[in-house]
């Protein structure tokens, strides 16, 4: 029966590793950098939906649609502030480092904001607890939903870039930018585009982040957003499938690793997995072997 | 033209560079008479007690209550007349919870003319401060620092439990109080706080005849998440599960606790005090959690009641126990200041020889204790209170 519970454990804190590591790998698929400011979107998407709920007396619902409006904004502002002025700069490092430096500074302005003290963050979730096999198993409400948010969330997305325009501008940009260009496509905008939903994705894994580990503090958003990238390596960075496998993945590996090997080690044993993915299959498991033409 | 550029990028570094010293240096009041003790800006006689913890960073809220608690004491010290008749001046100093910051904030006190230290906040730059404290042959006194090689010098001292004392009342009063003979322990791995507590826990266990039969760790990095150690204290049939760390992941293990119907006895430390405080925390998840604390804003006793009242006045919030440790240390100070006689012209290395002994003769009726005396390794004499979470509020357990 523990094995269950485990499994389930890892499954959902994999499915919110999943829905990060999406805004990772789309962003790093389509305008090539790893936004590490990423994680503390999510951190600022909980502390708009908290915000929301306990300050202004809104329902969840519009709590949470507020942190996906906040969200969105604050990743195209962020996209047109501090990483659009690099795209051409000469070493790719530039905006890389500027990501550090957005990550380091969203933190900060949360601290100023919000202080450090640890805020408890009330469940968004109003689906009651599954109990099953005679009251030994129980399923949280926030388990149920974080897996089904991240199932619904990959079908949508899946079905976006396949079938509408602007997805298939992604995935034209994300192959070739300047060949995309020429074929009139507009890549500052789909890059816009990418960051606006990869933001909103980090504004709703971080309410259900928080609803299912109810605690929040400036830092709330760094572990997660490392481990989520990670799992998109993991996975196979660019990858949407690669995104969600990875996460989950990469959740089941901790929770077990937690929970059969050494409590102290978890974390070094995620890690751990990223080297040994990277040795074995550096492209990940569901990354393109591209070879680099000179 | 282009030299006049590089002429004018030197004279723009320079003035940068100018600035940002300056930008360090606001915190000096009287750089002009850095080094030469006791006087302060208008030129009267003050003695010059200098504090460091955490007011920025993961650790702020600890520092925060630092702060707050010494300057109430100083204030009130103050309006009271002072140290036979000499005021008091504080200098606190951020370190943001790192040995090397907190080594450069005790350098800026220095300075700035400090006779006596009432910190730092947290343990492990306690023990970088402490040791450059015990060179210099400066008094030191940790409100808060629990680690032992906090008050490793003859010339510190604390006015908190240490860790090992907290593990091994905690076990003591366990196998006391026959609350269990299984037990299962989740602790902080990344902490020396919480190994600390854990590791003497683990000892005294054996000695007392409690069974740890589970020994769970988290760290840092990975707080949020409690399941697993859960799961498998509910598997081992651990009847007690013993949580020596702080009471904002405490607050996460007891949901999740009650999340997977799991209800044994919790058991913390010090750390513990404030859970009633987290935001949103619903109280029936802490019903019958009990733990050592040196302090409860509940209590009706007169000093106390005193203490709360006026600090829930002058900043928003109720005290926590590193405010009380902080509203001790400076009484503290203060009455060993005068139980030695020292004077504000003195030297910090002589001040500190005066007040090492002092310190082992007064007693303090603080808000931590009643009857507070210290021994010379430093350690406080003082009974560990166990406080007992009912119906949403703190009840002494006697």
């Amino acid at each position: 029966m523990s094995f269950i519970s485990y499994l389930i454990n890892g499954i959902s804190l994999g499915s919110v590793y999943a829905i990060i590591a999406l805004g990772y790998t789309m962003v790093y698929g389509i305008a090539k950098m790893l936004n590490f400011a990423h994680g503390d979107v999510i951190m600022i998407g909980a502390y708009v939906a908290l915000t929301s709920m306990t300050g202004m007396g809104l329902p969840p619902a519009a709590a949470v649609l507020a942190a996906v409006v906040f969200c969105t904004a604050l990743g195209m502002l962020i996209e047109r502030v501090a990483y659009k002025p690099l795209r051409n700069a000469a070493s790719p490092l530039a905006v890389l480092i500027t990501a550090i430096g957005v990550s380091y500074l969203l933190q900060n302005t949360a601290l100023l904001f919000f202080g450090a003290n640890t805020k408890t963050f009330a469940s968004v979730v109003p689906i009651p607890p599954l109990t099953l096999a005679g009251g030994e198993l129980t399923i949280s409400g926030e388990t149920i939903m974080t897996i089904a948010a991240c199932i619904i969330i990959m079908i949508g997305l899946t079905l976006f870039v396949k079938k509408t325009k602007a997805g298939q501008a992604m995935l034209a940009v994300s192959e070739d930018k300047g060949a995309a260009q020429l074929m009139g496509i507009n890549v500052n905008g789909t890059i816009a585009l990418t960051f606006a939903i990869g933001s909103a994705l980090a504004a709703i894994a971080g309410v259900l982040l928080c609803s299912a580990y109810p605690t929040l503090t400036p830092y709330t958003g760094a572990m997660p957003g490392i481990k989520a990238f990670v799992a998109a390596v993991f996975g196979g960075i660019g990858s949407i499938p690669g995104a969600m496998v990875g996460g989950i993945l990469l959740g089941i590996i901790e929770i077990f690793g937690k929970a059969y090997i050494s409590s102290q080690m978890a974390d070094a044993i995620v890690f751990g997995v990223l080297i040994v993915v990277l040795l074995v299959r550096p492209a990940g498991i569901f990354g393109k072997n591209i070879q680099e033409k000179v | 033209m282009k030299q006049w550029k590089k002429v004018m990028s030197a004279a723009m570094v320079t003035a940068m560079t100018v600035g940002m010293l300056a930008g360090c240096g606001g915190n000096d009041k009287n750089e002009g008479s850095s080094g030469s003790s006791g006087n302060s800006e208008s030129g009267e006689a003050v003695f010059k007690i200098g504090s460091i913890g955490p007011v920025t960073g993961g650790a702020a809220i600890y520092g925060e209550a630092v702060k707050n608690g010494a300057e109430l004491a100083v204030k009130e010290i103050n309006e009271a007349g002072g140290i036979n008749g000499v005021q008091i001046e504080l200098n606190f100093q951020d370190d943001e919870n790192d040995p090397e910051k907190a080594v450069n904030a005790y350098n800026t006190l220095k300075d700035w003319g400090m006779q006596a230290l009432l910190g730092t906040v947290t343990s492990a730059p306690c023990v970088a401060v402490g040791s450059e404290a015990m060179n210099d042959n400066m008094f030191l006194l940790t409100p808060s620092g629990t680690a032992v090689e906090c008050v490793q010098g003859e010339n510190a001292f604390r006015v908190c439990f240490s860790d090992p004392m907290q593990g091994v009342e905690s076990a003591k009063y366990i196998s006391d109080n026959k609350l269990a003979s299984k037990v299962a322990v989740i602790y902080d791995s990344s902490d020396v706080y919480s190994t600390g507590i854990y590791n003497s826990f683990a000892a005294e266990a054996k000695n007392t005849g409690i069974e740890i039969v589970a020994a769970e760790a988290f760290t840092a990095e990975s707080k949020t998440d409690f399941s697993v150690q859960l799961q498998k204290a509910k598997d081992a049939g651990a009847e007690l599960v013993f949580l020596p760390f702080y009471y904002s992941e405490a607050a996460l293990v007891l949901q999740q606790a009650a999340g997977m119907n799991y209800a044994p006895i919790f058991f913390g430390c010090d750390g513990m005090d404030g859970i009633l405080g987290v935001e949103g925390f619903k109280a029936e998840n802490a019903q019958d959690l009990m733990f050592l604390s040196p302090f409860t804003p509940t209590s009706d006793d007169e000093t106390i009641v005193k203490f709360v009242t006026d600090f829930e006045a002058a900043y928003s919030g109720t005290p926590n126990q590193f405010a009380a440790d902080a509203y001790d240390g400076i009484y503290a100070i203060k009455a060993a200041m005068e139980k030695a006689e020292v004077t504000p012209d003195m030297s910090a290395s002589d001040i500190c020889e005066a007040m090492k002994t002092a310190m082992t003769e007064i007693t303090i009726d603080g808000v931590t204790a009643k009857g507070l005396t210290w021994e010379a390794s430093g350690e406080p004499s003082k009974e560990p209170m166990v406080v007992k979470i009912a119906d949403g509020d703190y009840a002494v357990v006697e």
